[in-house]
């Protein structure tokens, strides 16, 4: 058994399929697209790529464990507020990779957020997800 | 500006079939330095005869600008032996947040029939930029993907 601590508990195994977790999702397999984007020991990483034994003993945060107490945090209000998703399937990667560069840089610049967010979103929710962490970063 | 072929106006067959039936015209700015094209600014004006979410319809334009511009510079599907050589995002990009230029709607329904909003600017996406490199180049660039001429997005 492999046990895995994903927000805060323990489980054997994996993320979607057995414990129910379907935030994250699965995209390109080949960690291009970011859609499955989880945090492992706090760092934003493309889930897809890593395999489940180099997680084991980690500490690994999915889109659920974001908020705490059931209250949204000030980037997932942000999200809410200025109505960033279209389809939604790249949206809890981006915001799990928004959330790791908030807490490296709370104030980032358009240059940061260029550098950093790489994920790919085809209904093209860029300028609300830019306008999102502005407003979060500031809030 | 260039129009759509209007099915939904002109021909009832095809009309209720598709769904897109708007005008649509867009202007681009950009500047080019060697191979490298940014583009500053995209204006994009849609006329879907009835607007009934205009906030919707504006990240539809915006969105559909990533398909147009992404298809502009990168997108190519080749066949090698009989199969598609692209399989990905890394063998056909889609264009990231660095790459997106800001995109502004304008958004102008003259009544009297129902148009699409997600997918006609998709169009005019790219000979908007292909007519400001031209402005600001004096080229004509007569095939795409653009990265086919050695052009990429700075």
């Amino acid at each position: 058994m492999l046990l895995l601590t994903i927000n805060e508990q323990s489980h054997d195994v994996d993320v979607r399929d057995t414990i129910g977790m379907t935030g994250t999702k699965y995209g390109c397999g080949i960690a291009q697209c970011g859609a499955c984007t989880v945090h492992i020991d706090g760092v934003a990483t493309r889930a897809c790529a890593v395999s489940v034994g180099d997680v084991a003993g980690k500490k690994v945060t999915t889109i659920e464990g974001l908020a705490e107490n059931g209250v949204l945090t000030k980037l997932q209000q942000a999200w809410v507020d200025l109505d960033v998703p279209q389809c939604g399937y790249c949206q809890s990667g981006m915001i799990m990779a928004v959330s790791a560069l908030l807490r490296g840089k709370p104030k980032p610049t358009d240059v940061d957020i260029d550098s950093a967010i790489t994920n790919i979103c085809r209904c093209g929710t860029f300028q609300q997800v830019r306008a999102a962490i502005h407003a979060a970063a500031s809030a | 500006v260039r129009h759509l072929p209007t099915g939904a106006r002109g021909d009832p067959r095809r009309g209720k079939r598709i769904g897109y039936g708007s005008y649509v015209a867009a202007a681009a700015e950009v500047s080019v330095d060697g191979g490298k094209v940014k583009i500053h600014r995209i204006v994009a004006a849609t006329d879907p005869g009835y607007a009934v979410n205009p906030a919707q319809i504006e990240r539809q334009i915006t969105g559909s600008f990533v398909y147009g511009l992404s298809a502009l510079f990168y997108g190519e599907c080749t066949v090698k032996d009989g199969h598609m050589e692209q399989t990905n995002f890394d063998s056909y990009n889609s264009m990231v947040i660095a790459e997106m230029p800001k995109v502004e709607c304008i958004i102008m329904p003259t009544g009297g029939f129902w148009g699409g909003v997600g997918e006609p600017t998709i169009c005019v996406a790219p000979p908007a930029v292909l007519n400001a490199i031209a402005a600001a180049t004096g080229k004509r660039y007569r095939s795409v993907p653009l990265k086919n001429h050695g052009l990429s997005i700075a």
